[in-house]
C-alpha cells in the first residue's frame, strides 16, 4: 500500500473542504473495495477523507411514495430494515445479497454506486427502480448517475448524500453470482411502477443498461412468458474468464424471466 | 477533525475483549496487522490480506469484519473482539468453541479464529438459524481442511443448545 495522509471528517462540510483542498483526496466509507485496490497498488490517493463518522448519513426512512436511504447505510441494514422489507422487499433481497456477511457489515450504498463495478448489485437496483442519487449538489436520476465502467456523473468535489427510491407496484430482483466471489455475472431489477415498466441489467454489459423490448412486452403483459423470444444482442457484453458474452446475454433473457417471476411472487 | 500525515503515527486506542489497549498505528496500517504486531493478538490470523479468505475476520463493535479491510486509525475508540476473548482467562472454552471441538470443526485451524468470530456474531442475531443460512453466513470464509460439515454441525448444535437453555430460564422464572 502506498502511503496517504488520514482525514476523519467531521461533518459534511469538513468532508468537502478536505476534498476541494487536494485534487488527490479520495473519500473512503465502508472500505471494502477502496482498501483492496490500495493493498494491491491500483489506488493511489494522496489523502483518505473517511466518512465513517458521519452518521447523519446513514439511515432508512420512509417518506410517503418513497423510500430514502442514507449513503453511509450498510448493505446489512438495508438487508433487515423492515421498513425495506415493507416497501421494496426486492431491495433487500438485493443488499442481501452482496457479497458476504463481513463485506455486507461494512460496505454502504454510496460507496458501491459510486464505485460502479460493472458487477456490483446496486447499479441495477437504481436504475431498475428508477431511483434518484442525491447529492450535495443536485438530484441525479439514475439512468443519468452511471456513465460508464467505475465512471458516474458524480463531480470531483460532489458528494453523495442518500437515494431516494420509489417505492413500485411490484420489484423483483434475481442474481446469477460469479459462485466463488459472489459479484454479478448477471443481475436483472425488474420494476412496475406508476411511469411503467422498467427493467435493468448489471453484470452483463460494462454498465448498467435497460432492456426497453423487454419493458414494453411486460408492459402489455406482466408474465415471464412475456419475454419469450427476446433476444438480446451479446455485442458489446462483458468477456471474461467466468462467462462469454453470448451465455451472459442469453442469462439476460433467463434471469429477467425469473424477476418478473419473484415480482409476482 | 482527525488529520495524519502520511508517515506519522497516531496513538490508536481502543477496547480489546474487553480491556483498553493502545498502539501506534500509520494511517496505512491495517487493523489486522496492527491487532498482532502492536498489541500483540496473533490469534487473528492473516491470510489472503485482501479481503476474501476470511481468515482475519474480527468483530468490530459487534458486527464480524475482516480486520484486513479495515484501517487501524478506522478502528480508533471503538470495540474489537477477538478470538482471544470468546473463552474466559484459562477459563473453559465457550460453547460456540466445546461444539468446534466435538465435530471436528477444526483441523489445521488456521481460519478457524475468523470463523469463530462470524459465527459469535451470527449465533447472537439468529437463535433458530437454518443450514443454509449458516452455510450462507459461512460464504465468507475459506477453510481448505474439513469441507465445511463439521462447522455447519457445530453451529446447528450451539444453536439448539442455546434455544434449549433459554427455554429453561424461562420455564424456571
Amino acid at each position: 500500500m502506498y502511503a496517504f495522509e488520514f482525514h476523519r471528517a467531521s461533518d459534511i462540510d469538513d468532508a468537502l473542504k478536505q476534498l476541494g483542498a487536494d485534487d488527490e483526496a479520495q473519500l473512503i466509507a465502508g472500505g471494502q473495495t477502496l482498501l483492496q485496490s490500495l493493498r494491491q497498488r491500483l489506488a493511489m490517493p494522496s489523502t483518505l477523507v473517511d466518512l465513517g463518522g458521519l452518521t447523519e448519513l446513514a439511515g432508512i426512512e420512509r417518506d410517503g411514495d418513497a423510500l430514502n436511504i442514507g449513503a453511509m447505510t450498510r448493505h446489512a441494514d438495508v438487508a433487515g430494515a423492515a421498513a425495506v422489507h415493507d416497501a421494496i422487499p426486492a431491495l433487500a433481497v438485493l443488499a442481501g445479497g452482496i457479497g458476504d456477511a463481513q463485506v455486507r457489515n461494512m460496505g454502504t450504498l454510496g460507496g458501491s454506486i459510486a464505485n460502479n463495478d460493472p458487477a456490483a448489485d446496486y447499479p441495477a437496483g437504481l436504475v431498475g427502480l428508477g431511483a434518484t442519487v442525491v447529492t450535495t449538489e443536485r438530484e441525479i436520476a439514475a439512468d443519468d448517475f452511471f456513465t460508464g465502467m467505475f465512471e458516474t456523473a458524480l463531480g470531483e468535489h460532489e458528494l453523495i448524500l442518500g437515494v431516494r427510491f420509489p417505492v413500485p407496484r411490484r420489484a423483483g430482483y434475481v442474481k446469477f453470482p460469479q459462485p466463488a466471489s459472489r459479484y454479478v455475472l448477471v443481475s436483472v431489477m425488474v420494476a412496475e411502477t406508476d411511469e411503467g415498466v422498467r427493467v435493468a441489467v448489471s453484470g452483463a454489459g460494462p454498465c448498467v443498461f435497460r432492456v426497453p423490448e423487454m419493458e414494453r412486452a411486460l408492459a402489455a403483459d406482466f408474465r415471464p412468458e412475456a419475454l419469450d423470444g427476446i433476444r438480446v444482442d451479446p455485442g458489446g457484453l462483458n468477456e471474461d474468464l467466468h462467462a462469454t458474452p453470448e451465455y451472459r446475454a442469453h442469462l439476460v433473457g433467463v434471469i429477467a424471466r425469473r424477476a418478473v417471476a419473484a415480482a409476482l411472487s | 477533525m482527525l488529520k495524519i500525515e502520511a508517515n506519522d503515527s497516531h496513538r490508536v486506542t481502543l477496547t480489546l475483549n474487553g480491556r483498553e489497549r493502545s498502539g501506534n498505528a500509520r494511517p496505512r496500517t491495517l487493523l489486522s496487522d496492527f491487532l498482532r504486531h502492536e498489541l500483540g493478538a496473533t490469534g487473528t490470523h492473516v491470510g489472503c490480506e485482501h479481503g476474501v479468505c476470511g481468515a482475519c475476520t474480527v468483530r468490530v463493535d459487534g458486527v464480524a469484519s475482516r480486520a484486513c479491510l479495515m484501517l487501524a486509525v478506522q478502528a480508533d475508540g471503538r470495540r474489537v473482539d477477538t478470538v482471544e476473548g470468546l473463552a474466559g482467562d484459562d477459563g473453559p472454552l465457550s460453547d460456540l468453541q466445546a461444539a468446534f471441538r466435538r465435530h471436528h470443526a477444526l483441523q489445521c485451524g488456521f481460519c478457524t479464529a475468523g470463523i469463530l468470530n462470524s459465527c459469535a456474531d451470527f449465533l447472537g442475531r439468529e437463535r433458530d438459524p437454518s443450514e443454509a443460512q449458516v452455510r450462507d453466513m459461512l460464504s465468507g470464509h475459506l477453510c481448505r481442511c474439513t469441507g465445511y460439515t463439521g462447522i455447519v454441525r457445530a453451529v446447528l448444535e450451539v444453536a439448539a443448545q442455546r434455544r434449549e437453555q433459554r427455554q429453561e430460564e424461562r420455564d424456571d422464572v
